[in-house]
């Protein structure tokens, strides 16, 4: 079901490990971040921003432009190094990260370039974006709205109120994500508060449901391309791995926000350079 | 000041003007959460459709749509009773419409202690106080029903987010008619006074007024400002009163705990302290019954604030 080229794909895996590794960069450098389920959400945003999404980073608030909004805003440093690599932000603003009185704040703001919302506080970003939508239908402009979740953000139950309200309205130009790393802060999300079976419930709320690759960036690309208008609000569970490209934090809990030492930045970076060295032969 | 008995609630007047403005603009959007009879939105729903939005149940959701709305250029009233929207639905206010800087309208009825008989559960008496700690989250409390009208005309197209509360039923006029001075930020005068300021805000304020007729019997002048906007709060009159008054008496419909009277204080006492006595709600959950029973026992109505008038040194 390919629709997308190898090549393609190929510059998109690229461009997603160099994200992967300027997000590792600014989280080392700040001390600072949630990097855990940062780096499961790389491929999710790269095929956004690099390839889905209307937007133009010379005119972040272009008339009929798609919207993303990053639910789980924590996630930051995954959507700035994105946002940087799409030329929202200058990179070198990057490393202001975590510094006193730097624009960058460790949870989205609209002061930055390409954010459409302040987010933080979980369980907010799927009701805007059904706003988002509603406004989109009712002006008959052909924009989408994505929406970003983490998995443990499911047991905010403002989100199940937006879920009911999306379908109501028929929102089919609303495409929510929820990246289904399986851990949170505390652990495992099953042993924490169950979260399945994911794909009943949402389809019982009146959703089509994607589950995809969601580490695997023509999987995703694919997906997203292969979304209808079916009067149905969609919903990609795209299952990732938490720290996903490094791998002694792949499946670690405690990765959701530590921060690498020296040794530990070492092994990361050379891990993904490796793989951005071998993608680069490729294209 | 009018003397024909008001029979509208400022609620009514509210959507009236909205449904009126939102004929000629198609981006004015109405969201309510299953209160369209409790807010009066019943005209517009049936009217203008395409510019309504029913919610359900679900302040939460309703406030974080109402911020996508805003986001995408709409002009979006949410509209139910305040009760809900400062607190179940308040970290949506907090982060989607305040800290996003998304200029959403939300029009709390029925506030206060309106819902008087309902209970705790349906009383906002807190409203001011929270809202006041949120940076760029203004506050109106409009007395009758001709400064609704004015201040829903300048709300259409105002960039700043506001909380509007008005009561349940209707009540008295403070104004004559609607051709009146009224900007959002900028308090009115509404009685010459030099041996006292009492400063009120939303249904007290014909309080205050009549209190400062019986005053005026007793030989006491009264200055009433009707301090309609709660933020951004309008310093320089209360200063000015402080200089020339010297005695303050603050009248809300709210916990005596970060309303009017602490807005009030937190000025005065900087440059001209001056006494002030805070009339409101004590720390309590208020009593049961109707508003103006309410009102009386503790102290808020025409009645405790000439008494407090009388005690203040």
């Amino acid at each position: 079901m390919s629709n997308v080229t190898e090549a393609v794909i190929q510059r998109l895996q690229l461009q997603s490990e160099k994200i992967r590794k300027r997000l590792v960069e600014i989280v080392y450098m700040s001390k600072s971040g949630h990097i855990g389920g940062s780096l499961s959400s790389v491929e999710i945003e790269t095929a956004l921003y690099f390839y889905v999404m209307n937007v133009d980073s010379k005119n972040p608030q272009k008339e009929g432009r798609d919207r993303f909004i990053l639910s789980k805003g924590h996630s930051m440093e995954a959507l700035y190094a994105t946002l940087a690599a799409a030329g929202f932000i200058d990179n070198s603003l990057l490393d202001t990260y975590g510094k006193f009185q730097s624009p960058l704040a460790g949870h989205p703001t609209k002061k930055i370039p390409g954010i459409e919302l302040n987010s933080g506080a979980l369980g907010h970003g799927l009701s805007v974006g059904v706003g988002l939508a509603i406004a989109a239908k009712m002006d008959q402009k052909p924009y989408r709205t994505y929406v970003l979740m983490g998995d443990g953000e499911q047991g905010e139950g403002s989100i199940y109120e937006a879920a009911m309200s999306a379908s109501h309205y028929k929102l089919d130009n609303l495409i929510a994500i929820i990246d289904r790393n399986c851990l949170q802060i505390s652990g495992k999300t099953e042993d924490v508060m169950s979260l399945e079976p994911m794909r009943q419930r949402w389809e019982a709320f009146g959703w089509e449901v994607f589950d995809v690759d969601g580490n695997n960036i023509a999987d995703v690309v694919n997906n997203f391309e292969n979304m209808n208008c079916n009067n149905k609000p969609k919903l990609m569970i795209a299952h990732t791995t938490k720290g996903c490209g490094v791998s002694f934090m792949e499946k670690v809990a405690k990765w959701h926000h530590g921060v690498p030492n020296e040794e530990q930045y070492t092994e990361a970076i050379t891990e993904i350079e490796d793989r951005i060295n071998r993608l680069s032969k490729l294209l | 000041m009018s003397t024909e008995k008001n029979m509208i609630p400022c609620r009514k007047m509210f959507t009236d003007t909205l449904v009126e403005l939102a004929r000629q603009d198609k981006d004015i959007v109405a969201v309510t959460t299953d209160a369209r009879g409790s807010v009066t939105l019943d005209a517009f729903a049936k009217e203008l459709p395409a510019q309504f939005v029913e919610l359900g149940i679900a302040e939460q959701n309703a406030v974080g749509i109402a911020a996508g709305l805003v986001s995408a250029g709409k002009k979006a009233f949410v509209c139910g009773p305040a009760c809900f929207y400062v607190a179940r639905s308040l970290e949506q206010v907090k982060i989607d419409v305040a800290y996003s800087a998304n200029p959403v309208k939300i029009l709390g009825v029925s506030g206060g202690v309106s819902y008087g008989a309902l209970g705790f559960s349906h009383h906002s008496l807190h409203d001011i106080a929270v809202l006041r700690t949120f940076p760029g989250m203004h506050i109106v409390l409009p007395c009758d029903i001709f400064q609704t009208r004015k201040l829903v005309e300048e709300l259409i197209d105002y960039p700043y987010p506001v909380y509007i509360r008005v009561g349940r039923n209707a009540v008295p006029n403070v104004y004559e008619s609607e051709n009146i001075e009224f900007k959002i930020g900028k308090a009115n005068q509404i009685a010459e006074g030099n041996d006292l300021a009492i400063i009120g805000t939303g249904e007290t304020v014909y309080h205050c007024l009549e209190a400062s007729k019986i005053l005026k019997k007793k030989g006491i002048s009264a200055r009433v400002i009707d301090m309609h906007t709660l933020k951004p709060f309008d310093k320089e009159i209360v200063e000015k009163a402080a200089v020339e008054t010297g005695r303050i008496i603050t009248v809300e419909e709210h916990s005596i705990f970060g309303g009017l009277g602490s807005a009030v204080t937190e000025i005065v006492s900087q440059k001209n302290p001056v006494p002030v006595r805070i009339l409101g709600i004590p720390d309590e959950f208020a009593i049961h019954g109707k508003p103006l029973e309410i009102f009386h026992y503790y102290g808020i109505d025409t009645e405790g604030i000439v008494n407090a008038a009388l005690q203040i040194g």
